[in-house]
């Protein structure tokens, strides 16, 4: 694998039953990047993602963090590199029963020591960071609107100043502006942080605007990674279709590339 | 920069000393989310004590920095006029001042929740809050209860509108499926009724009354009292925590959007099964605990079965049976209004699934036992 992966992903197979979802995907996610990873619904973008965190176990392959088999970690280690990921789940799952900011003081009170008052200071600036009002930050989840929804899901995955972060679909929902300024918070932390991103997305734009790179899944495996432009020469039937499909065109157009 | 391996980060200090006019903060070390706990103190100390024009920040030394470090180091000018200017900053540091700007610029800074106030007056508040809370629940369980049968008079009129399969699948859940528990309780208290009579009637020389005493407790009272606090804390629950997890999911708010009523889908089944099904499982606990009265009384008072029998037709009458089977179906139908009702009263939260739930068993065992004096009230009067 090469030096400069953060996480690799090694020959994995998942499967539900006889339903086999992943069959030998290799993927690298390298420091600093941000990977966009596409495919069509139903091809398991959010089981990998599932996979790569430690929620589903693999049937077969391997998981490595930093040259490290994240099977093979200890407990303790597990727990500090936890602490080290931010994760967006697709629909939010934000704690039903916490207000905002408690919610974004969960990790906080879970990983770090600090006095009630300063965590509580942080819980703000981590909302507001989001792009949510301050207004949001004392209701309940089931209060918000969905777009709010995923910005206070955000907020919770920067509590522990992450770096890696790890979004499922995160601008799905949003307008169209409130998903460039999204882009745009992603972009300016990943350059000022170092962050390491990976974002499963359906939304061109976002693939155009921020990410270095984009890994197709397809046919149960990463079919490409590359680079945007040399992606869009790849022959392959689904990607020439994503992304010279009318609304690949459209995107592309507006981007002036 | 940043990039931080397993290994443990070095914490973050920090000196301030006085240079002229000037308050110079010197930062050492890493200020990430893990480590700037321990500097909180002295940075809002410095932040209240000195004017905001006169601090200057130190960043030779600082190490890494994160959003939640470079949140704490911004706080310390954020009175002045101008937080970010130039003279705030001494040395150099790749990402620091940039990204104090970026947290800066993002950030509005929530306002405090209200403290809670105590006292005499509030307390007195909540007493009122929750007798009105009790007499509003009362008249939209009323409510709720002629919503239920209007549904069910209207699909009388039109008989495919009832949902035989959902009915059929709750009279299965409430009815068949409870009977081995109901039935094994109900043995129980009538042993425990034989045993209680055994020792009363044998010091005065009756002890053939226990065949009286057991078949009287078991029917009017205990057979269906039994059926009754067993259908709240095991349907009933059920009920709320089935449509409540359905109202969190929005699955209610479909159906209604679908055009369907949630009343005829979901409520409406449950009710006319635990309705039914409450007669039938009174009789079986009846049964049960006669039977359990019988052993007893063989096994302690040598009373035969066939003499507890004969005795137990000779001097019963059947009016003891009518009494409990017809409060049967009443509290079947508290029962599941109920629970249905405290169902559709779930919220978005887990939280309020949890005590909606608990609401539900508490009110249904507090309306059975209720309606219970009412019915010996009634009965005493009308002299059955
Ligand atoms: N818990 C599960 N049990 C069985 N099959 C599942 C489960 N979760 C996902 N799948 C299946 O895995 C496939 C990939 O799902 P998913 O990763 O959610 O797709 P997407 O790429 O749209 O995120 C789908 O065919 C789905 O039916
Ligand atoms: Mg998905």
């Amino acid at each position: 694998m090469t030096q400069d992966a953060l996480i690799s992903v090694r020959g994995l197979r998942t499967a539900f039953g006889p339903h086999v979802i992943h069959e030998n995907l290799d993927l690298d996610i390298r420091r600093g990047e941000i990977l966009g990873l596409v495919g069509g619904s139903g091809t398991g973008k959010t089981v990998l993602l599932n996979t790569i965190l430690g929620l589903k176990q693999p049937d077969g392959g391997d998981v490595f963090f930093e040259g490290h088999r994240y099977g093979g970690l200890s407990r303790a280690d597990r727990h500090r590199v936890n602490s080290r990921w931010g994760v967006l789940f697709q629909n939010g799952a934000l704690f039903t029963s916490l207000t905002v900011r408690e919610n974004v003081m969960a990790p906080l009170r879970e990983h770090v020591s600090m006095p009630q008052e300063l965590m509580e200071e942080i819980a703000g600036m981590k909302i507001g960071l989001a792009g949510l009002s301050p207004e949001a930050a004392d209701r309940y989840p089931s209060e918000l609107s969905g777009g709010m929804r995923k910005r206070a899901a955000l907020a919770r995955a920067l509590a522990l100043d992450p770096d890696i972060l790890f979004l499922d679909e995160p601008t799905a929902g949003l307008d169209p502006i409130g998903a460039a300024a999204f882009d745009s918070l992603i972009l300016e932390l990943s350059q000022a942080l170092g962050l390491t991103v990976l974002m499963i997305t359906h939304d061109l734009d976002s693939l155009h605007a921020i990410c270095d790179r984009v890994a197709v899944l397809a046919d149960k495996k990463v079919e490409a990674v590359a680079p945007l432009e040399a992606l869009m020469r790849n022959p392959h039937p689904w990607i020439q279709e994503y992304f010279h499909g009318p609304r690949g065109r459209a995107a592309t157009a507006g981007q002036g590339g | 920069m940043r990039g931080k391996a397993l290994e443990a980060v070095d914490s973050a200090g920090v000196v301030v000393r006085q240079d002229g006019a000037k308050t110079v903060v010197e930062l050492f070390g890493d200020w990430t989310v893990e480590t700037i706990g321990a500097s909180d103190g002295a940075l809002r100390r410095v932040e209240e004590t000195t004017a905001p024009g006169d601090i200057v920040i130190d960043l030779t030394r600082l190490g890494r920095i994160d959003t939640a470090g470079a949140f704490i180091i911004g706080r310390v000018t954020r009175r002045c006029g101008e937080p970010d200017g130039d003279f705030h900053f001494i040395g150099d540091h790749p990402t620091a001042r940039r990204l104090i700007e970026e947290v800066r610029a993002r950030t509005t800074v929530c306002a405090d929740e209200p403290p809670s106030t105590f006292g005499f007056g509030k307390a007195l508040g909540r007493i009122g809050a929750g007798l009105e809370a009790m007499f509003s629940e009362i008249l939209d369980t009323l409510g709720f209860l002629g919503r239920t049968m209007m549904t069910g008079f209207s699909s009388l009129f039109v008989p495919s509108r009832l949902r035989l399969t959902p009915t059929i699948w709750a009279m299965e859940e409430v009815g068949v499926n409870a009977m081995p528990i109901i039935a094994t309780l109900s043995f129980f208290i009538g042993a425990v009724v034989a045993y209680m009579g055994a020792n009363l009637l044998q010091g005065l020389g009756f002890s053939v009354f226990t065949v009286e005493l057991v078949g009287i407790a078991v029917l009017r009272e205990f057979g269906v009292l039994i059926t009754a606090i067993m259908l709240a804390g095991r349907s009933d629950s059920a009920f709320t925590a089935q449509i409540g997890a359905m109202k969190m999911q929005q699955e209610v708010d479909a159906m209604r959007v679908l055009g369907l009523d949630p009343f005829e889908v979901l409520v409406l089944p449950r009710v006319i099964a635990c309705t039914l099904m409450a007669p039938l499982l009174t009789f079986g606990a009846m049964i049960a605990g006669i039977f359990g009265g019988m052993l007893v009384a063989w096994s302690a008072q040598d009373i035969s079965p066939s003499l507890f029998i004969t005795r137990f037709h000779e001097q019963l009458d059947w009016s003891h049976f009518l009494v409990g089977m017809s409060k049967a179906p009443v509290f079947g139908l508290v029962v599941a209004i109920i629970g249905c009702r405290q169902g559709m009263q779930v919220g978005g939260d887990v939280e309020s699934l949890g005590r909606r739930v608990t609401a539900s068993v508490v009110q249904s065992i507090f309306a059975v036992i209720v309606l219970e004096a009412l019915f010996a009230m009634l009965y005493l009067e009308l002299g059955i």
